[in-house]
């Protein structure tokens, strides 16, 4: 929001916005809850693709494994969360007779916590890789944590191979059930308003979060190791550690994302998390404007929403115009994509919402105007 | 610009007169040898120049002790305690900041934010701070914000603080960069070139900046082709060739030793 606002239009912008996505879920949902579950999992990518932000983004570290944490953090909620361990570990049953239900207040944290470890396992080799190099072996790491979950079911079975794992318990907050359609007094709030909420909470809260970190000591230090890393090393900045830390505040996001996907969706397979998701996922950072907040935001929207909204609006088209349907809305859903992004790269390499004067916002020049020269 | 000087050394020790020694330095790359055996030693609070011709070594003896190289062989002292150019963050951290003779600023960083980024080594916040935006994290913020300025301010960059350092002219560039090493508060300030591509109105704000920052009691080693700038301010020149240090002494006796016009100079200024 521009600061040069006055400060009442500032608070009523914001008074407005928080009264529209209120609203939102009521007023989507009149076309059918299928439309809300969209918008949750367009924020579901909005947390993804901030967390990707900050490694990406911030610090310059082209990931494109990291729908390996989104997978650590869904494989954690679905185990500790479903009847699959008790089932096929005795001991687990016997250690838990009433059955694994730990609560998403004890999983988010050791989700965040646990898919920070990934980031670090997959940091620490790869501190002296940079640009293609580094998106080589990040891509197979993600492969690798894919293939891992794909072929755990022996000896043990601990992921269910391509099964996947089922029956994860919705999330439960003070007593109300959000797998269920709520009514108070009458009045019904089925389950995907409340994962809404929920959604937009935690995404709101991992906005303020990278913001923050943005503009912070260490945000600075990502910047500097981006812009030049030799440089950033000669003032002082420990590159080692600073990188470490970026893939493990990454990662941490994507955990917490994940593990609110497995409770939502009640089921994940290792198929949910293909090299296709990790692009996906960068390429919301890369075409929202990388390192820039809102354009981040607006990237993981476009690319989330636009295609599901498609999914449902091509096909009757199609029906329309031709009377039957030429091309699969999830073929035709690919090629839009392909297309928007080499549109995008070829006209705005930038991104569509880069931050102003292309590296970060700018106090006190006039938008388009000629900054102030030092007199000679 | 104020006459005073915002920026001085940390607890000056008493205990030697030279701030840095290097002892028998060399460096080796394949089958050049960049230097060999290069012993120098810097006063603390001279500026100390450091000339030669092109590919005499200077800029590796420069990397060297910032800790971008590693040796060959060679020992190095910095304030009587010997240490060893492994890691250029401990480097900058123990008190050495430099400028880069291609000029290496944060370029999509604004002016401001790149003298910040040389507080780094000198604050503590991390990333928990950060995110809970504690008091003391905002207290430390708007330190590192006011010292910054007051750098820009004393090397004339004020006004254009918000301005991505990119679009900086050359010799505003020239003049972050020596902003934004000072805001390290470092012991010895290694300037690599830093009148190249000024023009004369710009070397002389410059001469007048390093002899502050001299006051300041910086250390300075300056790597310089203006012959002018090299006489008007350094107390000691060392003369490197091919490697070797051919030469060392004051200004004006390094300007009449014969084997630093032959070498340097040119045969023909004898």
């Amino acid at each position: 929001m521009p600061e040069r606002w006055p400060r009442f239009l500032r608070a009523a912008a914001i008074v407005a916005i928080a009264l529209a996505l209120a609203i939102l879920p009521f007023v989507v949902g009149t076309q059918g809850n299928a439309w809300v579950r969209i918008i949750d999992f367009a924020l579901l990518y909005v947390m993804l693709a901030l967390g990707l932000n900050i490694v990406v983004g911030y610090a310059g570290l082209l990931d494109l494994g990291y729908i390996a944490f989104y997978a650590v953090g869904a494989y954690l909620y679905a185990l500790l969360a479903s009847p699959h361990l008790t089932d096929n570990f005795e001991f687990i049953q016997t250690l838990f007779p009433d059955g694994l239900h730990h609560s998403i207040w004890l999983i988010l944290p050791l989700g965040a916590g646990l898919a920070a470890l990934f980031g670090i396992a997959l940091g620490a080799p790869t501190l002296r890789l940079r640009g293609d190099y580094l998106a080589i072996v990040t891509l197979g790491f993600g492969e690798i944590v894919r293939i891992f979950l794909n072929n755990l079911n022996a000896p043990l079975n601990v992921t269910n191979g391509p099964q996947g794992i089922g029956n994860i318990e919705p999330i439960r907050l003070g007593g109300i059930n959000l797998g269920r359609t709520q009514t108070w007094s009458g009045f019904e709030i089925p389950s995907v308003y409340l994962y809404y909420y929920l959604f937009l909470a935690i995404a709101i809260a991992i906005i303020v979060l990278t913001v923050r970190l943005q503009d912070s000591r260490l945000g600075r230090a990502w910047m500097a190791i981006r812009e030049d890393e030799l440089a950033a090393q000669s003032m002082g900045i420990n590159t080692r550690d600073v990188k470490l830390l970026a893939f493990a505040l990454g990662a941490s996001f994507g955990g917490v994302a994940g593990a609110l996907f497995a409770a939502f969706q009640g089921f994940v397979s290792p198929e949910s998390f293909n090299l296709m998701e990790s692009v996906v996922i960068v390429s919301m950072v890369v075409l929202g404007g990388m390192g820039h907040v809102p354009g981040v935001i607006l990237g993981a929207l476009l690319l989330a929403g636009l295609p599901e909204a498609l999914r449902h609006v091509a096909g009757p088209i199609q029906q329309g115009l031709f009377g039957h349907e030429l091309i699969a809305p999830e073929a035709l859903r690919m090629l839009l994509f392909g297309t928007a992004m080499v549109v995008v790269m070829l006209y705005r390499p930038q991104g569509l919402w880069p931050a102003p004067s292309t590296g970060r916002r700018m106090h006190g020049v006039p938008p388009g105007g000629q900054a102030p020269r030092s007199p000679r | 610009m104020s006459a005073t000087v915002p920026f001085g050394p940390r607890a000056e020790s008493r205990q030697p007169a030279a701030l840095l020694t290097l002892a028998s330095v060399s460096k080796r790359f394949g089958g050049l040898q960049a230097l060999s055996g290069v012993s120098l030693s810097i006063e603390r609070g001279h500026v100390h120049g450091l000339i030669g011709p092109n590919g005499a070594g200077k800029t590796t003896l420069f990397n060297l002790i910032t800790g971008l190289y590693a040796p060959d062989e060679g020992r190095f002292e910095l304030d009587g305690a010997s240490y060893l150019p492994a890691a250029a963050h401990q480097i900058a951290q123990a008190g050495i900041a430099r400028t880069f003779q291609n000029i290496r600023l944060f370029g999509a960083m604004t002016a401001l934010e790149n003298v910040m980024v040389g507080r780094h080594v000198r604050t503590g916040c991390g990333a928990w701070a950060a995110m809970l935006r504690t008091p003391s994290q905002r207290r430390e913020e708007a330190a590192i914000r006011v010292q910054a300025r007051r750098l820009l301010d004393e090397v004339g960059l004020e006004r254009l603080a918000d301005v991505p350092a990119r679009t900086l002219s050359y010799g505003d560039q020239r003049r972050l960069e020596i902003a934004r090493a000072l805001a390290t508060e470092p012991r010895l300030l290694a300037l690599d070139e830093p009148a190249a591509g000024m023009n004369a109105t710009e070397k002389r704000a410059l001469r007048e900046l390093l002899l502050r920052i001299q006051s300041g009691g910086v250390t300075l080693l300056l790597i310089e082709h203006d012959v002018k700038l090299v006489m008007d301010v350094c107390n000691r020149v060392s003369v490197l060739d091919h490697g070797r240090l051919i030469a060392e002494g004051e200004p004006h006796a390094i300007r009449r030793d014969p084997m630093v016009i032959e070498a340097y100079l040119g045969a023909g200024h004898a």
